[in-house]
């Protein structure tokens, strides 16, 4: 009886905040459970392996490492912030590059058959290959462990691009090139209205494609060539036998991976368009 | 008269892994200005074919096809075509995608305000003036031919191709913008060369009705004038003596003379023959 009357006082303002409460609660309570739950593992793991640093170890040291992050004491001691900016600005170098190659080749190949029965091939056998396959060429040709891990990214990430723009423009309905033929529409007219509207959903996918992989080779790339980035200091960490700071390091690697993401995400849903 | 489209002698013949495959074979056609022609026959008869030809986006292999005594060699917004699935970008809006055919065709003569009021007006035309900031994903199957309908209007082109314009549709959709198109097209005054596979539709629309026989290899099997004085009523017409000739004519020729191949008649006797 108490109750009812408390929620019939209520003004709908108010019970429309408590579903909106309820509902958040709902959707936090599957990841709290399940955080909890790989604390809990960890912290077991941790008890019967002495070398692995327990949740609470590696709290107390994330608080020490992010009290500041952007402490620079010369090349080989720079803060956790500015080890994760170098990774980011390699992989954006990288990355940018092979866009602007990537997504023209994906084009090509994709309007025009010949190009396609040309690339298609390589774009097969490279793919595959490792891009750390690719580190010591870079080492040779541009002489310097930073152009070399940025070309380490190019080439990772250059292939999901090419890819799937390719997919994209050679699955441009058939429809819409009509449209554009009837209207006699300019190449440049048909290129702006009609294939790049049509394929950038594509060419998005393939970004995101990239971009996950590049942070992905970005660490093992750093952790061979040294110098800044938070691959380099992860490795740096492990010679000092900081364990506790790898595991730190796991995990902004995988919260910039996840920011990443969810960013391209986000950019994707901007720029997709509803079919029929 | 004038002939407006010619079609002299044109056959198709298309290049399959199986060998080569005659759609057409020998089809010959006039279609006057202002007149409103279809094109009938069963799925697989080659009338998509044929007006793929008069848009110019497939060339004959033999023959030749004339719009206003010029050769047809490609398409061109003089001949404007209102496909089977509307065809409209889903990334523009109802008048941006009215917008993009007028300003193709009259932007070298005319300012920005002239091509914005024609757009309208292609809108107002097919009554979707309301819901021209809309994206064709938000609006109904009925509204996106209207809007393909509106484009194709917009750019005043010589012949309006229609491909099964209304295929899509539901029955009672399909009737009410068949009304429409009857209005618009006495208004445009609009040469029209419309597929389609629906008795009814033909009948009620059409100058004249062009039967195909079935495929391969198929051809023009009989011309139906039909004489019925416009505007036509589909009330009034439905216990009309001649619209109810016309109609049974149409049929006659569909489903006797040129039953449904998919319905196997023919393959059931070779059938027998073979056993």
């Amino acid at each position: 009886m108490m109750s009812t009357t408390v929620i019939a006082a209520d003004s709908p303002r108010i019970a429309a905040w408590r579903i909106w409460m309820e509902s958040a609660l709902r959707a936090a309570i599957g990841p709290v459970a399940g955080f909890a739950l790989f604390v809990l593992v960890w912290q077991a793991i941790a008890m019967s392996v002495p070398e692995i640093p327990t949740p609470g170890v590696t709290w107390d040291a994330a608080r020490v490492l992010f009290a500041d992050p952007f402490y620079d004491n010369g090349p080989n001691d720079q803060g956790i912030g500015w080890n994760v900016l170098a990774s980011l600005r390699r992989v954006g170098i990288g990355f940018g590059l092979a866009a602007v190659v990537g997504i023209p080749t994906g084009f090509v190949m994709g309007r025009y058959a010949a190009a396609n029965a040309m690339f298609s091939p390589l774009v097969s056998l490279l793919r595959p290959v490792s891009p750390l396959a690719w580190l010591p060429l870079g080492l040779l040709l541009f002489k310097g462990a930073d152009l070399a891990a940025i070309w380490a990214i190019f080439i990772c990430s250059i292939w999901p691009m090419v890819i799937n723009t390719a997919a994209g423009v050679a699955r441009v309905p058939q429809d819409y090139l009509n449209v554009a033929r009837v209207l006699s529409l300019s190449e440049w007219q048909v290129m702006s209205k009609v294939l790049l509207p049509s394929v950038l959903p594509h060419i998005l996918t393939g970004v995101r494609l990239s971009i996950g992989m590049a942070w992905l080779v970005i660490v093992a790339a750093e952790m061979l060539t040294g110098g800044t980035g938070i691959g380099f200091w992860l490795w740096d960490e492990w010679n000092n036998l900081k364990v506790e700071h790898i595991v730190v390091a796991i995990f902004v690697i995988g919260v910039v991976g996840l920011l990443l993401e969810v960013a391209l995400v986000r950019l994707a849903r901007h720029f997709a368009y509803r079919e029929e | 008269m004038e002939k407006f489209v010619r079609i002299e002698h044109v056959g198709q013949t298309f290049v399959t892994p199986r060998g080569a495959f005659v759609a057409l074979h020998d089809v010959n056609l006039t279609v006057a200005p202002g007149e409103f022609i279809s094109l009938i026959g069963h799925s697989g008869c080659g009338k998509s074919t044929l007006l793929n030809l008069v848009a110019g986006l497939t060339r004959p292999t033999t023959g030749v096809l004339l719009c206003a005594e010029r050769e047809i060699t490609g398409p061109g917004p003089d001949r404007a075509v209102v496909f089977q699935n509307h065809s409209l970008l889903p990334w523009l809006t109802c008048f941006q995608n009215v917008h993009l055919a007028v300003q193709r065709v009259f932007g070298a003569k005319e300012n920005k305000a002239q091509l914005a009021e024609r757009t309208r007006a292609a809108l107002e035309l097919v009554g979707l003036a309301y819901a021209q900031g809309k994206l064709p994903g938000e609006i109904s199957g009925g509204m996106k031919q209207r809007v393909g309908i509106a484009r194709a209007l917009a750019i005043e082109p010589q012949v309006l191709l229609m491909d099964e314009p209304f295929g899509a549709l539901d029955a009672l959709t399909r009737a009410h913008l068949q009304d429409e198109l009857l209005k618009i097209v006495a208004a445009t005054r609009s040469t029209v060369v419309m597929v389609t596979h629906d008795v009814d539709e033909a009948v009620l629309l059409s100058d004249r009705i062009v039967m195909l026989t079935n495929g391969p290899a198929a051809t023009i099997g009989e011309i139906l004038t039909v004489p019925l004085a416009r505007p036509r009523d589909r009330v009034a017409l439905s216990g009309d003596t001649t619209y109810l000739a016309c109609r049974s004519a149409v049929v006659d020729f569909l489903h006797r003379r040129y039953s449904n191949p998919a319905q196997g008649a023919t393959p059931a006797v070779a059938s027998l023959a073979t056993t």
